[in-house]
């Protein structure tokens, strides 16, 4: 019930507010996220005002929709359900606090502490001046009420700045910083638990997303690469749009098979895709690629097995997942949504002609003596590769 | 060039099937239970569908219930004797080779305190008659055991079965899950001693969310789904009135052209089982190879004429799958175990499969629509991928 009455959000920002020269890109990119996240669910205003962002609602907004909206947009550090009052007259301004303190607690019996942030610096009142008067008024006005400054039920904050708004509710954002503020990278999505939540992570650290998929069709079927599709849909209403790039990698991946020796067939096809996935990540701009992998989780993620993966590529590759717990993932996606998806229980390529004892401890010198015998014939392979890669694109407003 | 081998998973509904439903649905959407003329003339299709099924099943109309299909006959079948007749025995004998709707309600049984036998099969997938004889006590009130079985297309000798049961004990009920046999061979279940019978429209060119349970008057049988008491109380809950239109339909059909069909898929399996054999690394599981005296034409006829279950020794029965998909041609892997489905798969290894077949078997199964054409397009498109894939193992 009391949501309905609300028809504005204060939002607060996190690291964004500690930035120098730079703050303003940042807040502008903030508040574009904010725009196309809600653009979704119908004419919204967004304004940035002072190290807040203000997002006035449509008349018929959804107010569980749009909490759940906002929860999902990095850099909200926390937003506030609040009341915008047009005039900061102070005659007018008293009564009007009153009057929302007596909308939103019907039940009056309790303790409350009135903050004030003074963002109109010429108000004729300083912030403590406004808080004592504040909590005088609504005393009166409402004798059940009791002032409690250290522990109250209650925080009545006032926000006193070209207009004023009044707020007592403060929930959580994501935190991190605003998508599309720190570049874009290339994330190596399979249909795993991890690499979802890699793109996650990646992603509240302001970087925006493309991703590529190795598909290796009679093996993978395509149910397993529509679930690639669910999971990039999925996360895309974290990190927005994604530009999926769907790779057939059979005829590399059965070239190693014959060719190398069958222990080192992970290795060799992970130095293919991070390989394909590199070039794809400079034709679109991406500056960094990024994997699900965490150190000892199976034989291709070992120190040396990711060393020996690791040496094919000069941009950066990002493994925000390097030291967490199988579990602390599972926890993410769950949290996250990507779980339910990543479980089902299509093959991947990696794991269709995983050798019963795959190298644990590859030395770079051996990989690369093997990987010597593929020259010359899989050069044209990983051209083919590219040149017919699928490119889906994900989430809503993807460029074309 | 597209073949549907997969007429055992489910079928294309007939033109006929389509025109009724479409029918019912804009025109004669009345409830049956209302007593204006709208509702009279939707009833009169369920009138008309128990008649055609009676006919079908040469038993009395009123001895039929309209289900959403086979899983529900099965479970009503199953859930309800048990439950009306556990007063006389809690006893109940099936085979280890039965589907998922028979196993698991049999299961469920068995948390409330049922003790259920799980008879073995041979190598062709039948039930032994001594053994069956063996198990029965005076207890059991339930035998349940499928006509024709959904991996290898096994067909149970159902009305010496039946007697073994009967002779034993009178009062015992003899189910069968015919979901792979009706609308593929005559089957008559009060003239073989069959007191409960489960049926699914999408496997004989109906509607999915179709099919009956016939119940032998004079059975105990509990209801399990309450409400306003349509079907004489046994199945409330809105008759499905354009799915059962649609089955009627289909029976119809069935009545009509059976014959015919059957015919042609004896000669479209013998064809594939002939052809099939000579790739290398294949074997065709459930057709008495071991009677190699017959002729395998005669053989055939001791099994369902629809299913072969084909191993591929060298290929995983996934991946195959999928390489033939995109070849236009579409079949089931012939059990649920994989690497990633740990589950029972019991009639592969109930039948002796040898494990290396056991991720490696596909099920064809054929309409009377398919034709030898086909069969001749699947067979060169195998010979070209067999030798390509057997290339490639796991571990």
């Amino acid at each position: 019930m009391k949501e309905n009455k609300y028809r504005a959000f204060l939002i607060k920002y996190a690291e964004i507010g500690l930035k120098g020269k730079n703050r303003r890109f940042f807040e502008d990119c903030l508040v574009t996220q904010i725009r196309t996240r809600l653009e979704l669910l119908g004419e919204y205003l967004v304004t940035k005002e002072q190290g807040r962002v203000f997002v006035e609602c449509p008349e018929d907004f959804d107010y569980e929709d749009t909490v759940a909206a906002l929860k999902t947009v990095f850099g909200i550090a926390s937003f506030s359900p609040v009341v915008i009052i047009d005039t900061i007259a102070w005659d007018t301004l008293l009564p009007v606090v009153g009057n929302y303190v007596d909308t939103f607690f019907p039940e009056k019996n309790f303790s409350f502490k009135v903050e004030c942030k003074r963002g109109n610096k010429d108000y004729f009142m300083t912030s403590p001046q406004i808080c004592v008067e504040v909590g005088a008024y609504l005393l009166k006005r409402f004798p059940e009420l009791r002032v409690d400054v250290h522990c109250p039920q209650h925080y009545i904050t006032v926000e006193v700045r070209n207009r004023a708004y009044v707020y007592s509710e403060v929930i959580a954002g994501p935190g991190g910083m605003p998508v599309g503020s720190s570049g874009k990278a290339m994330l190596l999505l399979s249909g795993g638990i991890d690499s979802p939540v890699a793109g996650y992570m990646i992603s509240k650290r302001g970087v925006s997303l493309d991703a590529v998929y190795f598909h290796a069709p009679p093996y993978t079927s395509e149910r397993a690469k529509q679930k690639v599709v669910d999971l990039a849909e999925i996360i895309s209403a974290y990190t927005g749009p994604i530009r999926l790039h769907v790779v057939n990698f059979t005829d590399i991946q059965m070239y190693i098979y014959e060719t190398c020796p069958h222990e080192e067939l992970t290795i060799l096809m992970r130095r293919y895709m991070m390989r394909i996935a590199e070039t794809i990540a400079k034709e679109t701009a991406c500056l960094a690629l990024v994997t699900g992998e965490s150190i000892g989780q199976v034989a291709s993620q070992t120190m040396q097995s990711l060393q020996a993966t690791n040496a094919v590529c000069t941009m950066p590759v990002f493994r925000p997942l390097i030291g967490f717990d199988k579990q602390e993932i599972v926890e993410i996606s769950e949290k996250i949504g990507t779980y339910e998806t990543s479980i089902l229980p299509y093959e991947d390529c990696c794991t269709i002609f995983v050798a019963k004892h795959p190298v644990t401890k590859p030395s770079i010198r051996v990989i690369e003596r093997s990987e010597k015998l593929l020259f010359g014939k899989i050069e044209e392979m990983v051209d083919k590769a590219l040149q017919t890669r699928e490119v889906i694109s994900v989430g809503n407003k993807t460029p074309e | 060039m597209e073949v549907y081998l997969d007429n055992a998973a489910t079928t294309r509904a007939a033109e006929s099937v389509l025109h009724v439903m479409g029918q019912v649905l804009r025109e004669d959407y009345g409830n049956p239970s209302s007593l204006h003329q709208k509702g009279m003339d939707a009833e009169r299709y369920v009138r008309q569908a128990k008649k055609t099924v009676a006919e079908a099943l040469k038993c009395q109309e009123n001895e039929i219930i309209f289900t959403s299909g086979g899983t529900e006959s099965n479970n009503m079948a199953l859930l309800g004797i048990a439950q009306a007749n556990g007063r006389a025995g809690k006893h109940i004998i099936s085979s280890c080779i039965e589907h998922a709707s028979v196993y698991q309600p049999l299961l469920f049984l068995k948390e409330l305190g049922y003790e259920i036998t799980f008879l073995p099969v041979d190598r062709n997938g039948l039930v032994d008659l001594q053994q069956l004889r063996d198990a029965m006590r005076p207890d059991t009130i339930l035998v349940s055991i499928m006509t024709v079985n959904n991996e290898i297309g096994a067909l149970e000798p159902i009305s010496q079965l039946a007697k073994i049961v009967h002779d034993a004990n009178p009062h015992t009920l003899f189910h069968t899950d015919a979901i792979q046999a009706f609308g593929k061979i005559p089957i008559h279940p009060k003239r073989i001693g069959v007191d409960a019978l489960s049926a699914s429209g999408h496997k004989l060119f109906g509607p999915k969310g179709s099919g009956f349970l016939f119940v032998r008057s004079g059975v105990k049988i509990r209801p399990y789904l309450l409400g306003g008491g349509q079907q004489k109380g046994m199945r409330s809950g809105t008759e499905n009135v354009p799915a059962i239109a649609g089955l009627e339909r289909a029976v119809s059909l069935f009545l009509q052209e059976g014959e015919v069909r059957r015919e042609k898929l004896y000669a479209l399996k013998e064809r594939w089982i002939q052809k099939v054999s000579e790739l290398p690394g294949t074997r065709v599981f459930g057709i008495f190879s071991e009677d190699e005296s017959t002729p395998l034409s005669e053989r055939i006829r001791k099994t369902a004429p629809h299913i072969v279950s084909v191993g591929f020794s060298d290929v995983r029965s996934e991946v195959l799958l999928h390489a033939l998909e995109a070849k236009g041609i579409y079949v089931s892997s012939g059990s649920a175990c994989s690497s990633n489905h740990p589950a029972i798969s019991g009639t592969l290894s109930g039948i002796g499969v040898p494990k290396p077949y056991l991720d490696t078997t596909l099920r064809f199964s054929f309409s009377h629509e398919n034709t030898f054409e086909q069969i001749d397009y699947v067979i060169s498109c195998l010979s070209e991928l067999l030798p390509v894939l057997s290339r490639f193992r796991r571990g």
